[in-house]
């Protein structure tokens, strides 16, 4: 009862590995609350994860295996999730902000009536005052994110409902295993006794998922555009720098709104995080929400034509200019110096 | 043909949050920020009226909530084909998180009249939360379909989606009613069409009415059927402990301005000089090559 728990995402045959960060962070979550960390899997086929999952410091893993529970749909997951929690009352609930955390998430907060903070980049405990309630809460979960209006960061709390559910996107949180020997008890759940003949009104009738082509998250190099790159022409500089010196390109989300990149080389709260060991931001002003993403960065160069762009002070290196006369030369002086 | 709900949001243009709409203090100055119909709203618009394309005889609802002034939306929806829109506006609602929005939107679709098609945008850009819609969803007891792409056929009671996921696509069948959001793959929004223009220009709320010393509109509005509907927390019958801050269990604890810990930064000009000293120091520092 009241134990932190984990959605951990299955698909594909695997553990995404967005639930072992999970894992990790509600592992230190529960040591600091005194409970346990459970982990919920549905699914089918689920055979030999057991330990996988139980290395994280797992103490209690449920596991519904039906046919009915892969691939993953709506209302069959919601109903074993939010039927199991209605039983073992969890306070704290965490899980991937990604496609299916993201369409789970509000599905069951809504069907317990609880908080969803989406996005968070970290995660703690600690306390809150009610001042008009004159009421004192210990030990909430501060849900932790950047919020709309500049350089702000918001701590959201859940004082009365439970559980406190939150999700994270993959990269933000650390994963660490706690002990390859490590057993978590074993809880079979009958999915049958939460499915009712509604919640199978979704059918897939075709599915295709691909392997990411992009490997930013792994990258040790860097090169983010922004919006101040301009066109998806001058993009291309980017990419031929990023040739030159085998690093991988990123964007901030005005890039990728302005149509300049695709999506998926988003960097920052709401796309992904990088911890390269060289970040070159180009025409990136470094809003909270970009930072979020990159701030891990050994080292960060920073191309503006203005001085006073929020990201400079974050940057080792600080080139003032215009990117399109800037970027080539650095190819030109890359190829002329490396040998 | 269909019913069909729109769920749209008026929302401020994150995307312009350049250097010239800071304020000195580091924070957003929202006023010189436009406000504009959330983006993947309008794709959703543009799904439901290629519904209507398909099948004459469909309606397009469109429902927001929010100030007066998001009635601004809903004559831009009329603008591009939509047939009728409602305003949720009180101050019961202030302070709302996405549940207590889910839960007054439900209510506000109740009194509508459940559809068979309600769409919504995947996420509104002010939060990026993506949240209301599964709620409003769940608030129903409907099914839902996220991250909509493309809606491929709708007949004999069952919607065929096409849905972009992070990596890949799936398509999915469902029974009606459902809810469907969209994904901004999904085809973009047909402009506004003249004469409809010139058909909606004058159709407002009753606050706007109110508000407004033209008696000409006022009197031109009152003789026909309104487009334009205004509900308050208590015309959709909504309990008012769901609403507001009141009804949201997420609070804000603490707002924080961040600072960012300045590194000693070298500034470099563009000059060559600079630019070629910079790529030696990285190769020599093993950064690069
Ligand atoms: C809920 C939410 C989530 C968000 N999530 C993310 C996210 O995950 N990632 C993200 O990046 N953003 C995110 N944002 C958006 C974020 O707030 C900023 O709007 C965005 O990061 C700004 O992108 P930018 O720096 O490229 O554009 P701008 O702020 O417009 O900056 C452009 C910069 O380019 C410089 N410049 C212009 N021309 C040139 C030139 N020729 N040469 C050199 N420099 C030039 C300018 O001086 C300026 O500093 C989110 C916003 C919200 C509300
Ligand atoms: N106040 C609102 N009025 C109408 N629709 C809304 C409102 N808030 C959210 N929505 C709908 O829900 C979607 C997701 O919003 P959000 O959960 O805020 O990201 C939006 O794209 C809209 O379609």
């Amino acid at each position: 009862m009241n134990n932190v728990c984990v959605y951990c995402e299955f698909e594909e045959g695997s553990i995404q590995d967005v639930s072992f960060e999970l894992l990790t962070k509600g592992r230190s979550l529960a040591n600091q609350l005194g409970c346990k960390l459970e982990a919920l899997v549905l699914g089918s086929g689920l055979d030999g994860l057991e330990k996988e999952i139980s290395r994280y410091g797992v103490d209690m893993l449920y596991i519904a295996d039906d046919k009915r529970l892969y691939p993953y749909t709506t209302l069959p997951h919601t109903a074993v999730a939010t039927g199991l929690f209605r039983e073992t009352q969890p306070q704290i609930v965490l899980m991937g902000a990604t496609s299916i955390g993201r369409d789970l998430g509000p599905r069951i907060s809504s069907s317990l009536g609880s908080g969803l903070t989406a996005d968070c980049t970290n995660l703690e405990i600690g306390e809150y005052e009610d001042k008009k309630a004159g009421k004192r809460y210990d030990n909430l979960l501060y849900q932790i994110r950047p919020a709309f209006g500049g350089n702000i960061v918001a701590t959201i709390v859940n004082p009365d409902n439970r559980p406190q559910m939150a999700t994270v996107r993959e990269g933000v949180m650390k994963k660490e295993i706690v002990s390859e020997t490590h057993q978590a008890e074993l809880i079979r759940v009958d999915a049958g006794k939460y499915l009712r003949e509604e919640d199978l009104v979704v059918r897939i009738l075709e599915r295709q998922i691909e392997s990411s082509k992009i490997n930013l998250k792994n990258s040790s190099i860097v090169i983010a555009g922004g919006y101040g790159v301009g066109s998806r022409e001058n993009f291309n500089l980017l990419f031929e720098l990023a040739h030159a010196i085998g690093a991988e390109v990123g964007a901030s989300r005005a890039a990728v709104d302005a149509g300049y990149a695709d999506k998926e080389r988003q960097i920052g709260q709401t796309g992904i995080t990088v911890r390269p060991k060289l970040y070159i931001a180009c025409g990136i002003s470094g809003q909270i929400q970009h930072i979020a993403g990159m701030q891990d960065a050994a080292m960060v160069i920073s191309i503006n034509n203005d001085p006073a762009a929020p990201i400079n002070k974050l940057a080792d290196y600080v080139i003032q200019g215009n990117l399109e006369n800037i970027i080539p030369r650095m190819i030109r002086y890359y190829r002329k110096n490396v040998k | 043909m269909y019913k069909i709900i729109v769920l749209a949001k008026q929302v401020p243009d994150t995307r312009n949050v350049g250097k010239d709409a800071m304020k000195a203090d580091g924070t957003v100055n929202r006023a010189a920020l436009p406000a504009i119909f959330n983006p993947e709203d309008l794709n959703a618009l543009e799904l439901a009226l290629l519904i209507k394309d398909r099948y004459p005889g469909t309606t397009i609802v469109l429902l927001t909530m929010g100030p007066v002034r998001a009635a601004e939306i809903l004559r831009e929806g009329l603008y591009r084909g939509a047939d009728a829109g409602f305003l949720l506006t009180d101050k019961a609602f202030a302070g709302s998180d996405t549940l207590a929005t889910s839960y007054a939107l439900s209510c506000a679709i109740r009194k509508i009249g459940l559809p068979d098609i309600i769409l919504a945008g995947r996420q509104a850009i002010d939060g990026d939360t993506a949240q209301v819609g599964p709620q409003v969803a769940e608030k129903l007891g409907i099914p839902q379909i996220t991250y909509a792409e493309d809606i491929l056929s709708v007949d004999n009671r069952t919607v065929r989606v096409k849905r972009r996921l992070e990596r890949g696509f799936e398509l999915v069948e469902s029974v009606l009613p459902v809810l469907v959001t969209a994904h901004s793959t999904a085809p973009e929004c047909r402009p506004r069409n003249a004469r409809r223009l010139m058909q909606f220009k004058r159709a407002t709320t009753l606050s706007e009415r109110h508000h407004s010393a033209d008696d000409y509109l006022a009197a031109q509005t009152h003789s026909t059927e309104p487009v334009l509907t205004e509900w308050c927390a208590k015309d959709v019958n909504s309990d008012l402990l769901q609403l507001g801050l009141g009804g949201s269990p997420t609070k804000v604890r603490q707002v924080e301005n961040i600072v960012f810990q300045a590194k000693e930064s070298k500034v470099l000009s563009a000059a060559d000089d600079d630019i070629e000293w910079l790529i030696q120091e990285l190769i020599s520092q093993h950064t690069i090559g």
